[in-house]
């Protein structure tokens, strides 16, 4: 608690929950989960599956609503009361586990509407590509190395491709807080440190939620950890310090 | 007071109808996603075997064995159209797994052959089955006169509800159809043969819709398009009950039967309709799901 | 490039034959045509619909239908008097929802409005709450059976099973006249044209991409920041809106409109009109909905037994082994041919192509 009242003082919080529960049933995913983040910090969550931690990224986004407790973005908005299309609009973009891109328009078009604007049918009816648009999608396809293939179909793309594509049509909406779910699941090792060092050019300007299981991704990229178990934040640190905790090693190996 | 009780017992009757037009409907919906349309066309069939039972009984049975046509009509029914079932499954339907949409206008479209088979064989005209006389007339209970026919419908409801019920819940096979109606990769995975599953569904689903057919005789004159009358409704009911819980289509099957004849018996037939509707809109307001739903955590 | 220009071309083309036809068929075959044209607009709202946006309605024969109405209605009145139906009820007087409609402007525009405004009110309480797929096309079918029965018992107001019918005159001209015939048919193709400029820029626009993306995704195009029930909504209502336009220049040719016209078997034939042509193009619903209602004016004529028998055939064989339609059929063709010549190499580049949609 000490290191969270020092943070608070040093630099902007983007990101607090407090004593966030969300309930199943008679499960709760989330049992008072308090959390906290700051601008241009890349974290990541970690911890056994059925910790919450892809729950807690649904609150994040509006696709679960918690049942007690909220999440506060940027000190101000209360993301737990917005619709997920208004929670996109105040900045905070999510990528999804598997690759949720649309098959059948053209990468251009993927990133087009993905682009941060005026996303009302009255805007978008008369919308046109500005060379101010191209340049921005064009600047994004170089980011993720897919500037030969800007007008083939989406569906076509290799799995890391299209991963990557997710990435950029999150990073198209210009968000403040970016939420990714196991980015490099099934990807090649090439493409893992690809998208590690994407992580870090993204989280230059602006924070980063990851959830990953890839111990060695994380202890590769991450400025900070937040270990997740049953719902509740365990602890938190850079790696080596998670690493050491007794806890951590207790939910992990099993050890008493 | 004795014209609500009657009232209340006419929907529960009407209720019972569509809950068996329904059960079929919900069971393949829920296991497979596949809305099948042709469902009111295999009601019909139903419907024309037991007219096929009586003409044979009247022609070639003793007469005083003439009431035993019905009774042997109802399993011939189930199992005539379980066939006829499996048959559109094998042919249509296993190659709509994930296309709801698709599945809907295939079996659209396989219902018109089916409807204008019969009609070749039967003629257009509807044609009127006699019930048999052990369901004729009613019974009084203070002061209603709760007909047998009606009677009889709800108790064979309530039978097939139970076999439905002991075969999922009480039997190996039941349990490898829950299976796959929860995880059919899961269950796949397992060494359970999703295809056998889907195909004895469908056919059991198919089945159910058979002895529905056979029940339409007692109500009136049955022809070609009969199923038509009924296939939306126990579409409504589904929608109104959520998928995965029979506990959904009875509630639904009950509540739109009761609702829709008293809105009847209050305004009319058609405003009945008109009211009915509006009911089911808002009702999907505040659960748009139905009754039951089953969650899942996949994004589309 | 030059593939696209060549299509669009043939559009042009296509266009200019159908304006000439006057000229070449016969007075009966004319009117064949241009009812068939009349259907060719209503597909093209539910080709939008159903083909870009994903949503299947089975109930588009109800705003078809009601354009139908508005116009019978305001023919029915300028032809004179109280419609015969009404005086075999007992009613002496005309209600004020007939009465409005005795005046062309206000029918026109009722006859594409209050589909619109109906479908709206219907989608917002449906999209809303996230009530799509399968949900809202049998929403969509319960709608029509509870129209279609409250027209059928309204008979004092609606004419009933049989419909309107019996009016002769338009604007003073009369209806069965060659002239009359010839100038409404030139109205229904270039309302055609015009629907189809609507619809192809609509498609091609950042709306229409923001659709498609919705078809394939609503969730996700949810986390893009769309509002996707916004656009749902708007694209049904535009639909509707269609349907009512063609229903209006449909019983100008017809001389007819009943219930039957407008009911469940109708309103899924005509989506199996797009089914046939090719979903997720504009030329397929055009194509599908004049081939199927020719090829059924000249079957049930011959074999009129066989016809159900066909075209429940045909609906199964193309949703089951050909769901892109007669669309789907040549463009695999053409793609092919590409490859041959050529080679191999090419047969992947084919699937690149995503040049704007027709």
């Amino acid at each position: 608690m000490e290191k969270i009242e020092k943070k608070k003082r040093s630099s902007t919080t983007v990101l607090q929950s407090e004593k966030l529960i969300v309930q199943f049933g008679g499960l709760k995913a989330i049992n008072e989960f308090s959390f906290q983040l700051s601008d241009r910090e890349l974290h990541f969550i970690i911890g056994p599956n059925g910790a919450g931690k892809t729950t807690f990224l649904d609150v994040l986004c509006g696709k679960t609503k918690p049942s007690s407790g909220n999440v506060l973005f940027k000190q101000t908005i209360e993301l737990g009361k917005l619709y997920e299309y208004q929670i996109v609009r105040k900045g905070v973009g999510r990528k999804f586990q598997a690759p949720s891109i649309f098959p059948s328009l053209s990468v251009m078009s993927n990133l087009e509407i993905a682009m941060k604007q005026q996303k009302g049918f009255w805007h978008t009816l008369r919308a046109k590509l500005s060379e101010k648009d191209k340049d921005r999608i064009h600047e994004m396809l170089l980011l993720i190395g897919l500037e030969q293939e800007s007008n083939r179909t989406a569906g076509t793309l290799a799995h890391g491709q299209k991963q990557w594509l997710e990435i950029a049509m999150v990073l198209m909406q210009e968000p403040e807080l970016v939420l990714l779910d196991e980015p490099i699941a099934g990807m090649t090792e090439e493409e893992e440190e690809k998208t590690g060092e994407l992580l870090k050019t993204i989280a230059k300007d602006r924070a980063v939620i990851v959830v990953e299981h890839d111990m060695d991704f994380v202890r590769k990229f991450a400025d900070k950890v937040t270990v997740m178990h049953e719902g509740t934040w365990l602890c938190d640190g850079s790696m080596e310090e998670v690493q050491q905790n007794e806890r951590v090693l207790e939910v992990y190996l099993g050890r008493r | 007071m004795s014209s609500v009780a009657m009232q209340i017992f006419n929907g529960i009757s009407l209720g019972s109808v569509l809950l068996l037009v329904a059960m079929g409907l919900a069971i393949t919906f829920g296991l497979m996603r596949v809305i099948n349309m042709a469902h009111g066309d295999l009601i019909m069939i139903g419907a024309y075997v037991t007219y096929l039972m009586q003409v044979i009984f009247v022609q070639y049975i003793p007469e005083q064995f003439f009431d035993w046509y019905f009774i042997l009509a109802i399993p011939v029914a189930f199992i005539i159209v379980a066939g006829i079932g499996m048959l559109l499954e094998f042919t249509v339907i296993r190659h709509l797994y994930g296309r709801p949409l698709d599945s809907l206008l295939a079996t659209f479209g396989a219902g018109l052959i089916l409807q204008q088979l019969i009609r070749t064989i039967f003629g257009a005209p509807n044609v009127g089955v006699q019930s048999p006389s052990f369901l004729q007339g009613s019974l009084e209970i203070f002061g209603l006169y709760l007909p047998f026919s009606r009677l009889f419908m709800i108790g064979l409801v309530i039978v097939c509800l139970g076999g439905l019920f002991i075969y999922l819940y009480r039997t190996r096979q039941g349990r490898r159809v829950r299976a796959v109606m929860q995880n059919r990769e899961m269950a796949t995975c397992m060494g359970i043969s999703s295809r056998k599953v889907d195909s004895l569904t469908f056919a059991m689903g198919a089945g159910f819709a058979g002895v529905a057919g056979c029940t339409l005789t007692l109500i009136g004159p049955i022809g070609p398009t009969i199923g038509l009358n009924y296939i939306v409704d126990a579409f409504m009911v589904v929608v109104v009950g959520g998928v995965g819980a029979l506990t959904g289509t009875v509630i639904g099957a009950l509540g739109i039967g009761v609702f829709n004849t008293f809105f009847e018996y209050w305004t009319n037939a058609s405003m009945g309709k008109v009211l009915i509707f509006a009911l089911i809109i808002a009702f999907l307001q505040w659960r748009p799901s139905g009754l039951f739903s089953m969650k899942t955590r996949s994004l589309d | 490039m030059s593939y696209l220009y060549s299509k669009k071309t043939l559009v042009i083309l296509g266009f200019v034959i159908l304006l000439v036809m006057p000229f070449v068929l016969a007075p009966f075959n004319l009117n064949l045509l241009g009812r068939f044209l009349a259907y060719a607009i209503l597909a093209l709202g539910i080709g939008v619909l159903w083909g870009y946006a994903g949503i299947l309605s089975l109930g588009h024969g109800i705003f078809f239908g009601f354009g139908a109405y508005a116009m019978a209605m305001y023919l029915t009145l300028q032809s004179g008097g109280i419609p015969d139906f009404m005086g075999w009820n007992g009613i002496t007087e005309l209600p004020w929802f007939w009465a409005i409609f005795s005046n062309p402007i206000v029918a026109i525009v009722l006859a594409i409005a209050v589909p619109m405004l109906f479908a709206g009110i219907l989608g917002y309480f449906t999209f809303r709450n996230r009530i799509t797929g399968v949900y809202f096309t049998i929403l969509t079918q319960a709608l029509v059976i509870v129209v279609t029965t409250l027209i059928i018992s309204q008979q004092q107001y609606t004419g009933g099973t049989n419909g309107i019918t019996g009016f002769d005159t338009i604007f003073g001209y009369s209806l069965n006249s060659v002239t009359t015939q010839q100038m409404i048919y030139w109205t229904t193709v270039i309302f055609l044209g015009l629907v189809f400029l609507i619809c192809y820029k609509l498609v091609n626009s950042r709306f229409g991409k923001v659709l498609i993306a919705i078809r394939d995704g609503e969730n996700r195009t949810r986390f893009l920041g769309y509002n996707t029930s916004v656009y749902q909504v708007i694209v049904y209502s535009f639909s509707a809106g269609v349907a009512g336009l063609a229903g209006m220049l449909f019983v100008l040719q017809v001389g007819i409109i009943t219930p039957s016209m407008m009911g469940i078997v109708p309103s899924i034939e005509m989506v199996l009109w797009v089914a046939i042509g090719g979903r997720g193009t504009l030329i397929g619903p055009v194509i599908g909905a004049l081939i199927t209602n020719g090829a059924s004016t000249w079957f049930s004529q011959t074999y009129p037994d066989a016809w159900l028998f066909f075209i429940g055939l045909v609906f199964v064989l193309v949703v089951v082994f050909m769901p892109k339609g007669i669309m789907g059929i040549i463009a695999t063709i053409q793609a092919r041919r590409r490859a041959k010549k050529y080679g191999k190499d090419r047969k992947e580049e084919t699937k690149l192509y995503n040049s704007s949609s027709i």
